[in-house]
C-alpha cells in the first residue's frame, strides 16, 4: 500500500472552497486551529464566509446553529475532542436538538494525535456523537473518499459529524470509487471471517487479511465508514457470507464502530465477533506505531482477534 | 413614545400578564416567576419594535429574530404568540400536557414563532451572535434581540459569545438582562454575584444600558439609542421575579411554582374562561 500524495485536511478544504464558489451558503468556522486544518484557502477565497472565533468551541457550535438558522451551510472545524466532547451539550442542544445543519469536522482521532498526547486523543468522540439521535458520523479513509463524500456531506439535510485524520493517509482509493454515505464498501472477498475496519486501520485490516491468506484463512475486508446510520446489510451480509466477523477502529470499543456493529450482529444475526479497538484506555503521547502496538490495534492484533473468532465457530 | 402607544402596551403587558399566569395555573405548576419579570420587554419588541414579522409565515427571511435564551421563559413566549396569531389561543391550555407544542423551554421544532430551541441555559446568545453574523453576511436588515436570564449570565458560555460579539461590534444585536436578582436557589448576589454587572458588558465592548425593565417607555427609548449605538448592545432590565402577581411577587422563591385554580383566577378576574 502506498501513502496518499494528498493530505486529507488539504484535500476537504479544497473541496470545500470549490463547492463555495457555486454555493453560497457554506461557511467555515474554526476556534483558532485554522493553520492545523489547511484552511486558508477558504479564508483567502471566501474571506467573509469564514469565520475564527477563538478558543471557544461552545461559542462556535452555538454561532454555528445561528448561522444554520438563517440558511447557512456552517462546517466547525476543531480538534476531535474539542469539537465534541467539549461543546457536547451545545452540539446535542443547540444543533441536534434544535433541527439545524452544521457539520462538525473533529481533526486528529485517536491515536493520529501522537505527541498532542492523551489531553488531545479522541478515543470516544464517534461513541458520543453516535449517542445524538440522527446524528450522521463519517470517518474518512483517504483524500479520494474525503472527497468524493464532500458533496454528499453537503447535501445531507441535517446534521453530520466527520472524523478527520489531518495527514496522508495510506491511498486505499482511486477516481472509480463509487462512493455513497452510508454504504460500506466491499474492499476484499472472503469465506472464513470479514475483517470490518474504518479510518487508519482499513490499511492494517488489509494487511491482516494478507497474513491471514499465508496462513490458509480467507479474509473479506470491509470499510465500514460511516459508523451511523450503520451499514446493516453489509453486516448482515458480512455475517451470512463468513459467520465471523472482527471489527477493527482507532477508537475504544465501548460504544464505537464494534458496538455499532455488534448491536446489528446481536439483534439480526448472531455469529462470533472480536472487536479491535482502545480498551477502556486514556491516550499519550507517541508515535502511530509505537501507540498502536500499545493499544493493540495493529495488524498482527487483527489476526489474532480474527483467529479467536473463528475458532469460536460451532 | 406617544401616549396612545404608551396605553395600548401597557394594556397589552397587562393582558399577556394575565395569560401567562392562566396558562401556568391551568397545568398547575411552571416558571412563572421569570415569565412575567420579561413579559414588559417582550411586549415592547413585539409590539412596537420588531419588522417583518408575519405569524403566517413565522420562517421570514427579513424578519427580526427573538431569542428567549433563558427558555424557561417558553411560556411567556407562548401568551405572545397566540396573542399574535402564530397559533390558536386554545393551545395556551396545553402547556406541558401529553403531545402539546408547548413544551416548558422553548422548542423551534414544535412551536410556530420560535426562533430558537432554548432550555439548556448559556445557549442562546451564541446563537444569537450567529445570527448576527450571517444577517450582516446576506446584508439581512434582520435585528436579533435575545433574552438571556441573570442566573444564566453564570454560564461561561455567555461570555464567549459576548467577547465575539463586542470585539465584533455586532450593532445588529440586542441582548436583554432579564436581572430580576433571583434564581432557583436563591438570590443571584448571594450564589454568584454578576455585580458589577453593567462594568463587565462594557468592558467586553459592549453599548450598555441600565434601566427599569417595567418601564414600557424606557425600554422602548433603550431600543431606539441601541439601534444607533454602532456596538453590540446589552440593555440591562431591571425587573421583579414574578411581577405583576401578588402570589409570586410575595413569594419567598416564585423561579417555579404551584399555581391553583383559585390563584389564578382571583389574581386575573378570570372566573368566566
Amino acid at each position: 500500500m502506498t501513502t496518499d500524495d494528498r493530505e486529507i485536511r488539504q484535500t476537504l478544504a479544497k473541496a470545500l472552497t470549490e463547492l463555495a464558489d457555486k454555493d453560497d451558503r457554506i461557511v467555515v468556522l474554526d476556534a483558532d486551529l485554522m493553520s492545523c486544518h489547511a484552511t486558508k484557502c477558504f479564508k483567502e477565497a471566501h474571506p467573509d464566509r469564514f469565520f475564527n472565533v477563538g478558543i471557544a468551541e461552545q461559542n462556535m457550535i452555538g454561532v454555528a446553529a445561528g448561522m444554520a438558522t438563517m440558511g447557512k451551510i456552517p462546517f466547525a472545524y476543531s480538534f476531535a475532542p474539542f469539537a465534541t466532547r467539549r461543546c457536547y451539550d451545545q452540539i446535542f442542544i443547540s444543533v441536534a436538538y434544535s433541527g439545524l445543519n452544521v457539520k462538525i469536522v473533529g481533526s486528529e482521532p485517536g491515536v493520529a494525535a501522537e505527541a498532542n498526547g492523551g489531553t488531545h486523543m479522541p478515543f470516544e468522540d464517534m461513541a458520543i456523537m453516535r449517542a445524538i439521535p440522527k446524528m450522521v458520523c463519517f470517518e474518512p479513509t483517504d483524500a479520494t473518499m474525503m472527497e468524493k463524500a464532500l458533496p454528499q456531506i453537503v447535501n445531507h439535510p441535517s446534521a453530520v459529524y466527520v472524523r478527520m485524520f489531518r495527514k496522508k493517509a495510506a491511498k486505499i482509493y482511486d477516481e472509480t470509487l463509487d462512493f455513497k454515505l452510508g454504504k460500506a464498501i466491499e474492499l476484499k472477498d472472503g469465506k472464513d471471517v470479514t475483517l470490518m475496519a474504518s479510518g487508519i486501520m482499513v490499511e492494517r485490516a488489509l494487511q491482516a487479511a494478507d497474513i491471514l491468506a499465508e496462513q490458509g484463512i480467507s479474509a473479506a475486508v470491509v470499510n465500514v465508514h460511516t459508523w451511523k446510520p450503520i451499514d446493516v446489510e453489509a453486516v448482515k451480509k458480512a455475517a451470512a457470507a463468513t459467520g465471523a466477523i472482527v471489527t477493527c477502529e482507532n477508537h475504544n470499543v465501548y460504544g464505537g464502530l464494534g458496538s455499532a456493529v455488534a448491536e446489528v450482529v446481536v439483534r439480526e444475526c448472531p455469529v462470533p465477533m472480536q472487536t479491535v479497538g482502545i480498551n477502556d484506555e486514556f491516550g499519550q503521547v507517541g508515535k502511530n506505531a509505537y501507540l498502536s502496538e500499545v493499544y493493540h490495534i495493529t495488524a498482527n492484533d487483527i489476526v489474532a482477534a480474527a483467529q479467536k473468532t473463528i475458532s469460536m465457530k460451532k | 413614545m406617544e401616549a396612545s402607544q404608551s396605553e395600548f402596551l401597557t394594556a397589552k403587558a397587562r393582558q399577556l400578564r394575565d395569560d401567562v399566569i392562566q396558562t401556568i395555573g391551568t397545568f398547575g405548576v411552571g416558571h412563572i416567576g421569570g415569565s412575567l419579570s420579561v413579559i414588559d420587554a417582550l411586549t415592547v419588541v413585539y409590539y412596537s419594535k420588531a419588522k417583518n414579522l408575519d405569524p403566517k409565515n413565522p420562517r421570514k427571511q427579513d424578519r427580526d429574530r427573538i431569542i428567549m435564551s433563558k427558555g424557561h421563559a417558553g411560556p411567556a413566549m407562548y401568551a405572545v404568540l397566540a396573542d399574535l396569531g402564530y397559533f390558536p389561543k386554545e393551545w395556551l391550555g396545553t402547556l406541558n400536557k401529553n403531545g402539546t407544542n408547548l413544551p416548558s423551554h422553548c422548542d423551534m421544532r414544535k412551536t410556530p414563532g420560535i426562533d430558537m430551541t432554548a432550555g439548556s441555559l448559556g445557549q442562546g446568545l451564541s446563537v444569537g451572535v450567529g445570527m448576527a453574523l450571517a444577517a450582516k453576511l446576506d446584508k439581512n436588515p434582520a435585528t436579533v434581540y435575545c433574552f438571556i436570564g441573570d442566573g444564566e449570565a453564570q454560564e461561561g458560555q455567555i461570555w464567549e459569545a459576548s467577547m465575539l460579539a463586542g470585539s465584533r461590534k455586532l450593532d445588529n444585536l440586542i441582548v436583554f438582562l432579564d436581572y430580576n436578582k433571583m434564581q432557583l436557589d436563591g438570590r443571584v448576589c448571594d450564589i454568584n454575584d454578576l455585580e458589577p454587572v453593567a462594568d463587565k458588558w462594557t468592558s467586553f465592548g459592549f453599548f450598555v444600558q441600565d434601566i427599569d425593565g417595567h418601564d414600557l417607555d424606557a425600554i422602548s427609548t433603550a431600543i431606539d439609542n441601541a439601534k444607533k449605538s454602532g456596538k453590540a448592545n446589552m440593555i440591562i432590565l431591571n425587573t421583579v421575579k414574578g411581577k405583576g402577581a401578588s402570589f409570586a411577587e410575595s413569594a419567598a422563591n416564585c423561579h417555579s411554582m404551584t399555581i391553583t385554580e383559585q390563584m389564578w383566577r382571583k389574581e386575573t378576574g378570570r372566573y368566566d374562561a
